[in-house]
């Protein structure tokens, strides 16, 4: 199990590398650095001087080098649009994203695997049957129509809840939150089921799949044949043999979840970091879109990481076998 | 053995009927079947594939799978009518009354379970023990089963187990709540030739030495021979022939069964096939009028094709045949399979 942790690790480690060369290289050879930080009367030879004192003369390699070792240490130099340094925007920015994708996946898990549930025990029951017509439109609704269709009933005609903004904030160290006022709250709740609803439809399907498969093994048909109560053979033998799958998917959203919130918070003017990127691509702020870049990976990374681990506490055939049969699969 | 003290049978089945609603149709697959199991006692059942053995068995644990159902008939459990209980009921019985061993151990156990934990919550939701006194019991019925080092194995899960022990796990699964009837169908078929006699006699002893009558399903007319009491022989979702182990096996009184009988490989004997039944067994759509094995029974007369015998006294055995009829067959017909 330690050894497939660690191979576990240094894949991670070659991933980030890898997003680290696309981050570089966006750095490094789209427009020119010099251009974007000195004024139109610069002589060349300021220039030649600044490319030197930069670094920016030096080997491709060494060059990536440094980059790498100034990300780790967060360091991804000043923004071109707003010459603030990249590492404490982002920093600003990411507990308002943190926390949407957080709810919505909350929200994804907490209404989908019952429903999910629901509809596989129960598949012929008319409100099953009503859960997957609606599901289809979740999945198949683009999740700015559904942002703008929830602030057009919710803010624009029962004014219940507002339309963008986090509310008010509270500041704990360096983080902002949302969880500890009436008024933040509030404004949680649209953006995070706008977010959260293809999740959760995901997640509804998947189960549901996975329970009418599970209802039909073996192990299920012996569990009734011993007299054990439905709600244990539900909730208990079926559903915790639906869960590897669940964390895979839940996982891969999660991830999903961060990455897709630019969609989320440009529509409800969230202060994430997905529109601090919308925003950095109009400017063509390089420094933002490369640290960007490396944060999602960073975060894919750690799920992966965080579902591998999570296989092993579920399914004992993993533990004893080093791990390499279901995991090695996705 | 069997601590009963009146002539109760343990189990009846009268006139049980199983059917399936198609869109072509309903399909009866199982039909007019009646058979008792005394307190005790090993009920050997045979018969070919699709004959309706494990039908019958689901439909006395109550666990038809749709659209199959009961359409007829009675199932008594010491006395107790149990086909019409509410499911909630029914589940009380099953595991505590009736305990079950399907044939694939492999998949019968959960994977994400140890099987101490399928122990203990199969013993608590049945009797009123303790989590420890529950545990305690399921060791000490993984050491009954032969389980060595049962008091570590316990914490195992069902994967580090070979395919033989699994079935022993789950014969402790069947047997830990104390049910009076076991109904195993074909509890060896998908293990190791090797490993089947060991499960058969360790499932036989342990019956034996708990009182708990078994209705054993398989295809292995060996294993009937050595470890039932009583043999019913199935046949197009009817009983042919049912009587003592002995007799069915010796003197089978009904066509078919002589058949079947001729086909047990004799120790010594070197497969000298004495008898072999040409043809096959009709689809559930196709079963003939008058005796549904007319079409491949050497001694089938007019009367065959048209009146469908009962079972019916045959010396020591009942069997559904008109050669044991006052009757007769009537005026003989040559056999279609051979014709053919
Ligand atoms: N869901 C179903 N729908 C229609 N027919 C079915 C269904 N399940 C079983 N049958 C039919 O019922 C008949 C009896 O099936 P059963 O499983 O009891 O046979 P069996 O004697 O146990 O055979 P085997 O030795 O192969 O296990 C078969 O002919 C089968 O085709
Ligand atoms: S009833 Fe007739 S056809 Fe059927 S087994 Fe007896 S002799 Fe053969
Ligand atoms: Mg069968």
């Amino acid at each position: 199990m330690l050894a497939f942790i660690l191979r576990r690790l240094l894949q991670s480690i070659a991933v980030l590398l890898a997003v680290g060369v696309v981050a570089f290289s966006l750095f490094r050879y789209v427009g020119d650095p010099i251009n974007a930080m000195v004024g139109q009367d610069t002589t060349m030879e300021e220039r030649a001087e600044l490319r030197t004192k930069l670094g920016l003369n030096d080997p491709a390699p060494v060059q990536f080098f440094h980059f790498i070792a100034n990300a780790a240490q967060g360091k991804f130099g000043l923004s071109y649009r707003t010459s603030e340094p990249v590492g404490r925007l982002i920093l600003e920015r990411i507990p308002a994203t943190l926390e949407l994708s957080l709810c919505a996946a909350v929200f994804a898990l907490f209404v989908g695997v019952p429903m999910g549930v629901y509809t596989g025990l129960y598949p012929k029951h008319w409100s099953s049957r009503l859960f997957q017509a609606v599901s289809l439109i979740g999945i198949s609704l683009p999740t700015f129509l559904i942002g703008i269709l929830l602030i057009l009933v919710f803010a624009v005609w029962l004014r219940l809840l507002p339309s963008f903004g986090r509310g008010e904030t509270v500041q704990i160290g360096w983080w902002t939150t949302n969880f500890l006022t009436w008024s933040g709250l509030k404004a949680l709740i649209l953006p995070s089921i706008t977010l959260g609803l293809f999740q959760l439809t995901l997640l509804m399907r998947l189960v549901r799949s996975e329970m009418l498969e599970v209802m039909r093994t073996d192990y299920i048909k012996f569990a009734r044949a011993r007299g054990l109560t439905n709600r244990a053979i539900n909730f208990g033998h079926a559903l915790k043999n639906t869960l590897v799958p669940v964390i895979t998917v839940t996982g891969l959203q999660l991830g999903a979840l961060i990455a897709f919130a630019i969609v989320t918070e440009t529509v409800f003017a969230w202060p994430g970091v997905g529109q601090l990127f919308i925003q950095s691509v109009q400017f063509s702020d390089i420094p933002v879109m490369a640290a960007y870049l490396m944060l999602i990976g960073l975060l894919f990374v750690l799920i992966n990481l965080t579902v591998d681990l999570l296989y092993f506490v579920v399914d004992p055939r993993l533990r004893s076998q080093g791990g390499t049969a279901r995991v090695a699969g996705h | 053995m069997a601590a009963a003290s009146n002539n109760q049978p343990l189990l009846e089945v009268r006139s049980l009927r199983v059917e399936f609603p198609t869109r072509r149709g309903t399909l009866l697959a199982v039909d007019d079947v009646s058979f008792d199991i005394a307190p005790g006692e090993v009920l050997g059942v045979v018969g070919e594939s699709g004959a309706g053995k494990s039908l019958t068995g689901n439909a006395i644990i109550g666990l038809l799978e749709p659209p199959g159902r009961v359409a007829g008939g009675e199932i008594r459990l010491e006395g107790r009518r149990i086909d019409n209980l509410p499911y909630e009921e029914m589940r009380k019985v099953r595991g505590a009354r009736i305990g079950a061993i399907f044939q694939d151990p492999l998949t019968s156990l959960n994977p994400l379970y140890s099987v101490g934990r399928q122990l203990v919550e199969t013993i608590q939701t049945h009797l009123p023990l303790s989590a420890s006194e529950a545990r305690t019991r399921a060791i000490e019925l993984l050491k009954e089963v032969g389980i060595p080092g049962a008091e570590m194995r316990i914490d195992h899960y069902p994967h580090q187990f070979s395919g033989g022990m699994r079935q022993r796990v789950v014969i402790a699964l069947a047997l830990c709540a104390g049910p009076r009837l076991i109904v195993a169908d074909e509890p060896t078929t998908a293990l190791d030739v090797s490993i089947q006699a060991q499960i058969i006699a360790l499932l036989k002893r342990l019956c034996r030495e708990h009182g708990t009558a078994v209705m054993l399903v398989t295809h292995d007319m060996g294993v009937i021979a050595e470890t039932a009491d009583r043999v019913a022989v199935m046949y197009a979702g009817r009983i042919a022939e049912i009587g003592p182990v002995r007799d069915v096996v010796k003197h089978a009184k009904h066509p078919y069964t002589k058949g079947l009988m001729g086909s047990i490989p004799s120790l010594g004997v070197r497969s000298e096939r004495l008898t072999q039944i040409d043809g096959a067994m009709p689809r559930l759509t196709e079963i003939p009028p008058g005796c549904a094995f007319n079409p491949r029974c050497g001694a089938r007369g007019q009367r065959c094709l048209v009146e469908r015998p009962d079972l019916m006294a045959a010396g020591t055995t009942r069997a559904a045949c008109w050669l044991h009829d006052r009757g007769g067959v009537g005026p003989a017909v040559g056999k279609e399979t051979v014709d053919a």
